[in-house]
């Protein structure tokens, strides 16, 4: 009850400021939240809402910013992609926020995209996508899938020594554009058609006989074979207790899954699933001091010590501390400025590397490979030596593979080498 | 931990064939535990190495722990222990004496950490290690295992087992590993006699050996022969894949049997359209969770509790519906539609602000995990197998109840004229609530069933409400019989559509074809007869 009532309160004040006509200074910088908290995406995004929220909390005890109080306003677009796009305008326009952290799906944030450049507002993008995509006014703090997917085969080919491959996935655009990028690479590197399998699966998709018993007879032809994974969230715990009960164990084919987290894992009996194979740049049980006190703080917040920490936390954790820093650095908040500042600003992640944000507006990465444990968290069993920088444009798809983004010398996210043009963003 | 006790007495029959297939043992026991708290993973491995030629019985047990992962080493003294959970704290045994060291905080533990590379590796050691023991199904795993790596070292292995075995599965498989082997030979006759062998094994690296040989093999004779084994193999192959698709058709038919009937009854029966028909499923999934909360040791039993429980948790939620919503809205299909919708959002919400967003993690009974094998490529999984009975079980006790009590004559007698049956002295409210009542709580005894296939979150009824009228509807509405045929049938269609056009694609299909099956038969495949069908 009481958010609705600092809603009202929030929307009155506006209505009341506006009315008075004068442009008095603001009090607070206000921060917007835009999370889904009903429907389906709420699983996921609450956990991110609260972060946002904690990590606001944690700035106004040390004192705010630019001696102003952080103010968070929260909305619920309920999973419902168009109203995503609503609840930006309502948050710029009526709320008049500085900032907004939010979204997760690719859709959301595609209908975010004309919304937030129309009106020059800033979002941080906490979650791994497909690229493809560089806007001025996203910050986009999940891995391009040059640091999540091409690692990860890598390690599979290198070390685990794969040379079959199922691309498994359901059917939407991040996995649709990363298999893609996927085969084109594997066929770079010499792996023949026949040897890669592509499946799409719908939404929620539940019944996995029949997909996991065609994976068991791909994977019997004598070669090593690996399931590499983009499927979505709630479709994974049929998945992976399919694979238990018809006898494929990760050590006979591993899958490599870029959706399944922590906070995935604690809905799901994880006795199936041990051994197999998440991609993430950070991991809750990475030992190091700034995670163990994060960690830490987050049990104090939300109140429960059982509860886990994931990616696209530690993305909302970085992407908030660079705000902070930029916003110090141009000691204002107005978008322009803070755009600029932010290009360049380095932060400590919490796997003991150093995060910087590129001039494509993506975020410098370590990958971590973790093997599933029964415990639910995952064992890092490879990373990459320092850092990888996010890639917006895929040099493995012929379509993007002349494109560049640089918000510094070329001031565009879609440059291209070879027409010399910025064509603008692309919505595709 | 328990486990690895009794083990010690089995591992010293063993051990001794860990001697025979290297000369001596080159390291002490200490040195190669040592190596295993290294960290890293290729020391491990050698470690390993060294640990399987040791003659010693403690040997297997490590290997075996190790496998589960529940190896630990102490932080400071780097002595590698087994762990056990008591109630003063981790009571430690030296791994390699079995001395009780004592109990200590999890702090000063470190676990052994072990990846796909070791776990394979570990399996192999512990296949070669078991190879002698006198149960036959431990042998029959250890060929299995050691017949996925054929080289020099594991043909001596099963020469010398097939020399002295005695059951007649486990010596078929041991000869078909040598098969694998001597298929290689430079030997024509030798070399024949093992396609032979293969001929007979469905395993799948025999199939790709086989296919290997025709493109490879220069000898003609070598070529026919092979071209006939894998020919006889394809046979049978094509034979269980057809049998697999039924099974696996048959299998979410049950299913789809499972979460229409409790609607064929509120739906078919009443002819109350409920949204919320998915939401009182979720309600049952929720009570295997509550269930399983409270019984924690005793995951195996909680089902059965949770069976009754969830049938009574979602037939009160129905009643309540029932008595509270919809009575006042018969006769008004479209407002009970948009209420039950409400009630569905109502009951997610709730479930949401109780047990939080996130999904719950539903433990799956031991009888209910692993399946059943025919042969190495044909298998059936366990939860199916208990699911199919479970749905079919439901429909007979529902087919009793309907058929045979005194409730069942009320429920059918108002069915088919209210205003009769009222004549009659049946006091149709008390029917109308206990009949919604009965197809609610079946909808949570299907939640139950649900609950150890997919998520159990806010969202499980909404993925499975769509699904559920679409067998109704297509089994005929009001028809129990149609149900079950509506429900199989088109779960044994969708597989037999998915391998050829994908899952997306045979989804869309089958919606198709039933809106196409409509069009004919607007009453679906068993329509009502008689007068009250009419209205």
């Amino acid at each position: 009850m009481g958010k609705w009532i600092k809603k009202l309160l929030g929307v009155v004040t506006a209505l009341a400021v506006m009315s008075s006509g004068a442009v008095q200074a603001k009090d607070t910088i206000k921060v917007g939240v835009l999370h889904s908290l009903s429907g389906t995406m709420a699983i996921s995004e609450t956990t991110l809402k609260d972060t946002v929220l904690m990590l606001i909390d944690e700035q106004n005890k040390k004192g705010g910013l630019l001696g102003k109080k952080l103010e968070a306003v929260v909305v619920d677009p309920a999973s419902n992609w168009p109203l995503f796009a609503e609840k930006t305008r309502e948050l710029i326009e009526k709320e008049k926020v500085d900032v907004i952290f939010g979204c997760w799906t690719s859709v959301s944030r595609k209908s975010v995209l004309p919304v937030i450049e129309e009106l020059n507002g800033l979002l941080f993008y906490p979650v791994q996508y497909e690229g493809e995509e560089s806007s001025k006014n996203v910050f986009y703090t999940g891995a391009a899938p040059n640091q999540q997917a091409i690692p990860a085969v890598d390690y599979l080919m290198k070390e685990v020594g794969v040379k079959r491959w199922v691309l498994a996935g359901t059917d939407y655009v991040y996995p649709r554009t990363t298999n893609k990028i996927l085969e084109a690479y594997l066929k770079a590197k010499g792996v023949k058609a026949e040897d890669i399998m592509i499946n799409y699966t719908p939404f929620g998709h539940s019944d996995w006989q029949s997909i996991v018993s065609d994976i068991k007879k791909f994977g019997s032809a004598g070669k090593k074979t690996a399931v590499v994974s983009t499927i979505n969230g709630d479709a994974n715990v049929p998945f992976y207790k399919e694979l238990g009960n018809q006898g494929l164990s990760a050590e006979d084919i591993p899958v490599v899954a870029f959706s399944v987290g922590e906070e995935e894992l604690s809905g799901i009996d994880t006795k199936p699933l041990v051994g197999h194979l998440a991609a993430w740049n950070y991991f809750m049980s990475v030992d190091n001091k700034d995670n163990a006190a994060f960690i830490k703080q987050w049990h104090k917040f939300i109140k429960n010590k059982k509860r886990v920490t994931n990616d696209p936390m530690e993305a909302h954790y970085i992407g908030f501390k660079m705000w902070v820093k930029a916003v110090e650095k141009a000691k204002s908040t107005d978008t322009d400025k803070v755009e600029q500042a932010m290009i360049g600003i380095k932060v400590p992640n919490l796997t003991g590397g150093v995060a910087e944000m590129l001039p494509n507006h993506h975020l410098t990465k370590p990958v971590l490979i973790g093997e599933i444990q029964e415990d639910g968290q995952f064992a890092v069993v490879w990373e990459t030596e320092g850092t990888v920088p996010g890639d917006a444009w895929s040099d493995f798809l012929p379509g993007s593979k002349d494109v560049v983004a640089d918000w510094v010398k070329l001031k565009c996210g879609n440059y291209n080498t070879k027409t010399k043009k910025c064509s603008g963003q692309n919505y595709k | 931990m328990l486990m690895c006790m009794p083990l010690w007495s089995v591992a010293q029959t063993e051990a001794t064939d860990a001697v025979e297939q290297t000369a001596g043992t080159t390291s002490s026991l200490s040195e190669a535990l040592s190596g295993l708290t290294s960290r890293s993973f290729k020391e491990k491995e050698s470690a390993i190495e060294k640990l399987a030629v040791i003659d010693d019985p403690a040997v297997l047990p490590i290997l075996k722990v190790m496998l589960d992962g529940k190896l630990h080493y102490v932080k400071e003294t780097g002595e590698v222990v087994f762990v056990e959970k008591t109630e003063e704290g981790y009571e430690i045994t030296h791994a390699e004496t079995g001395e009780v060291i004592g109990t200590v905080s999890k702090s000063k533990l470190k676990k052994i950490i072990v990846n796909n590379k070791l776990r394979r590796q570990l399996r192999g050691e512990i296949a070669q290690l078991s190879i002698r023991n006198p149960d036959a199904d431990i042998r029959m795993a250890a060929v299995q295992e050691i017949v996925k790596n054929i080289d020099e070292q594991s043909v001596a292995i099963l020469e010398k087992l097939v020399a002295r075995e005695k059951d007649s599965d486990i010596l078929e498989l041991a000869n078909v590993g040598l098969a694998l082997w001597y298929v290689q030979s430079e030997d024509k006759v030798t070399r024949l006699a093992a396609i032979n062998t293969m001929a007979d094994s469905l395993m799948p690296s025999v199939k790709a050996s086989l296919e290997n040989i025709l493109e490879t093999d220069s000898d003609l004779e070598v070529k026919a022969a092979t071209r006939r084994a894998l020919g006889k193999i394809e046979e049978k192959i094509k034979y269980y894949a057809f049998l697999e698709n039924l099974i696996f058709g048959l299998s979410l038919g049950s299913i789809l049997l499972l979460i229409a009937i409790g609607l064929s009854i509120t739906f078919g029966v009443m002819g109350v359209i409920n949204m919320a028909h998915g939401e009182l499923m979720m309600l049952g999934a929720y009570t295997t969770f509550v269930v399983q909360q409270m019984m924690p040791n005793y995951i195996n039993t909680s089902i059965f509790v949770a069976i009754p429980l969830a049938f009574l948790v979602a037939g009160f939620v129905g009643i309540l519906i029932e008595r509270f919503v919809i009575r006042f809205l018969y006769g008004r299909a479209l407002e009970t539609l948009l209420a039950t919708f409400g009630i569905s959002l109502i009951l997610q919400q709730l479930v949401r602000s109780i047990f939080g967003p996130t999904n719950q993690a539903v433990e799956t009974p031991s009888f209910m995990s692993g399946s059943l094998e025919i042969n190495s490529i044909f298998a059936i999984t366990y939860n199916r197998l208990y699911i199919f009975i479970f749905a079919m079980l439901v429909f007979a006790i529902l087919l009793l109840i309907l058929k045979k009590t005194r409730l069942g004559l009320q429920v059918r007698a108002v069915a088919q004229n209210r205003a009769m049956a009222k004549a009659m002295g049946v006091r149709s409210e008390w029917v109308d609530a206990l009949t919604f009542g009965l197809g609610s709580g079946i909808a949570g005894v299907a939640g139950v069933a649900l609950s150890q296939l997919t998520n159990v979150g806010p969202n499980l009824g909404q993925a499975y409400i769509i699904d559920s009228f679409m067998v109704v509807v297509f089994g005929g509405v009001g028809n129990l019989w149609g149900t079950v045929v509506g429900g199989l049938s088109l779960g044994v269609l969708n597989k037999f559509l998915e391998p050829w056009s994908g899952a997306v694609m045979a989804k869309i299909l089958v919606l198709v074809l039933i809106i196409l099956f409509i069009q004919k038969r607007p009453r679906g495949l068993f329509p009502q007869k008689g007068r009250a069908a009419e209205n």
